[in-house]
């Protein structure tokens, strides 16, 4: 058991852990803030009434839907630099759960439109409200009760994916286990103490979704 | 949606078609002005000449990425049998009217759901590495897919299961079938409808999963994809393969999804079932909401 906790303990080990889970929860705020604004921006052209618009929408979910993250993620750190682009595998990172997410994010806020009826927005124009109206007043507070428990899903999921970084030399909690292993300590130890932390901050999230599942069901 | 009234806007007048038309027009001309950057990009780089795309012609390399795409395949697929068995197991225990059953199904289902992917991966790979012995990279693989999938699975059978409305168990028990009987004959053959597409969704993200075998070096398609394009001679086509590898994994779990939205789309049409057809594109709207349509 002694060993078990020797594995926070011993040298300076607490402090590859802490800097491992500081970096993984800068990767999820910073690509979490940017793949809810590329996918609310899919989403709107999803239900925009431009068909140009909705079928790029359509296209980008339809294609990075199918691609594994993995590869995306190969994609941006072998592939990327012979294109002549440069970037650290840190923004590599952000950018590759960014581009992911964005089309699951994208679909949350189609269907989260899609399931306001259309006779609400009909009865607000009949009343003569703008777009704006309709919009604020009318769809957005219906749609986003039914969006935001399958939102936080998405995030909670970007969360656990953000650990495949760890196999493209980012230095996040993932790739702590390695790091470990470099120094004699037991990966089995080191793992576990990984997987506690990733509970730790993944139960609450989880049990604040099916909070706000449960008290935000819209009965229609 | 097209053409017809939706929640956020009429059907478009002479004015609102012709306002369509010009944002359309400049959508296009942005969308094309991207792709246009992207071919500067390739060109400029040099990513069309020949010699980065002639590997593909030979048949050693052929026969390597269809040995990557077999590696692939045969991952998911033992993990879908096993993860399908897993599932099964432990909705049924969810679904037990004891509570020592009941109890310990529901916490390995929230666990393994909760634990990132990978990491259960790196337990089964690495684990067993520091008692001296060690596991064939398939088995690490399948088995961090089975667990976690296995337990996505369970929610969305089990979910499935409490679909199907009560009185269909109701009728069930009225006329003398045992719990056991209703399960079987009443309620599995209408949840199994509404849940196929959910499943079908499901089997497409264990698919796409094994691509984390790249990361523990089981041979599979990202990992030739990757030496196909470290191949100096040729001029380290990295962007070539991994346009390769993409084209055969968006045609796959294309293919998969297809099937699942014609399973949805067919099924609600012909409602055997009472219950609510589910379809999950995703695993992230979860198997704690399937979305009913």
């Amino acid at each position: 058991m002694g060993d078990f906790f020797g594995v926070l303990t011993n040298g300076n080990n607490g402090r590859v852990f802490l800097d491992g889970f500081t970096n993984t929860v800068e990767l999820f705020v910073i690509a979490a803030l940017c793949s809810l604004t590329l996918g609310m921006l899919l989403g709107a052209m999803r239900v925009s009434p431009v068909p140009t618009l909705r079928a790029f929408g359509a296209g980008y979910v339809n294609i990075v839907r199918n691609t594994p993250l993995t590869l995306v993620f190969a994609f941006l750190i072998f592939a990327v630099p012979k294109l002549g682009l440069n970037i650290n595998p840190f923004p590599s990172a952000c950018v590759a759960l960014t581009v992911y997410t964005a089309a699951f994010v994208c679909e949350v806020v189609r269907s989260g439109i899609n399931t306001v009826p259309t006779g609400q927005g009909e009865a607000a124009r009949a009343l003569g409200m703008t777009f704006g109206q309709v919009l604020g007043l009318i769809v957005l507070p219906q749609a986003v009760r039914s969006m935001v428990p399958p939102l936080m899903s998405v995030l909670i999921a970007m969360l656990k994916n953000t650990t495949i970084a760890a196999g493209f030399s980012v230095l996040e909690a993932g790739a702590i286990q390695d790091y470990m292993s470099e120094r004699g300590e037991p990966r089995f130890g080191v793992l576990l103490w990984v997987t506690i932390g990733f509970l730790i901050l993944i139960l609450p999230l989880v049990a604040f979704q099916r909070y706000l599942e449960r008290k935000w069901a819209v009965a229609r | 949606m097209s053409g017809g009234s939706t929640v956020l806007y009429d059907v478009p007048g002479p004015r609102a078609r012709r306002r369509n038309a010009a944002i359309g027009l400049l959508a296009l001309a942005g969308i094309a002005a991207l792709v246009a950057f992207v071919i500067y990009r390739f060109n400029v780089t040099g990513q069309f000449e020949q010699r980065r795309w002639d590997q593909f012609q030979y048949s050693a390399v052929q026969r390597e990425l269809l040995s990557g795409l077999g590696a692939t395949l045969k991952a998911a697929g033992i993990a879908s049998v096993l993860a399908l068995l897993f599932g099964a197991v432990f909705a049924s225990a969810r679904l037990s009217d004891r509570w020592i059953l009941r109890a310990p199904a529901t916490f390995v289902v929230e666990l393994f759901r909760a634990i990132p992917l990978l990491i259960m991966i790196f337990f089964f790979y690495y684990g067993p590495l520091q008692y001296g012995w060690s596991i064939p990279n398939l088995w690490a693989l399948v088995l961090g897919l089975t667990l976690y999938n296995g337990s996505v699975l369970a929610e969305i059978f089990r979910a499935g299961i409490a679909a199907v409305p009560r009185g269909q168990a109701e009728a069930g028990y009225a006329t003398g079938l045992r719990k056991n009987q209703v399960l079987r004959l009443i309620l599995l053959p209408q949840a199994v409808r509404s849940m196929l597409p959910a499943i079908v969704s499901q089997l497409v993200v264990l698919l796409k999963d094994t691509a984390l075998g790249f990361i523990i070096t089981y041979p599979e398609l990202l990992y030739y994809g990757k030496q196909i394009g470290g191949r100096l001679a040729f001029g380290l086509p990295y962007v070539p393969a991994y346009l390769v590898v993409a084209a055969i994994y968006i045609a796959l779990c294309g293919a998969l999804s297809m099937l699942a939205y014609w399973l949805q789309k067919h099924l609600s049409r012909m409602p055997k079932t009472a219950a609510p057809v589910m379809l999950r594109t995703d695993k992230e709207t979860g198997a704690t909401a399937p979305t009913p349509l």
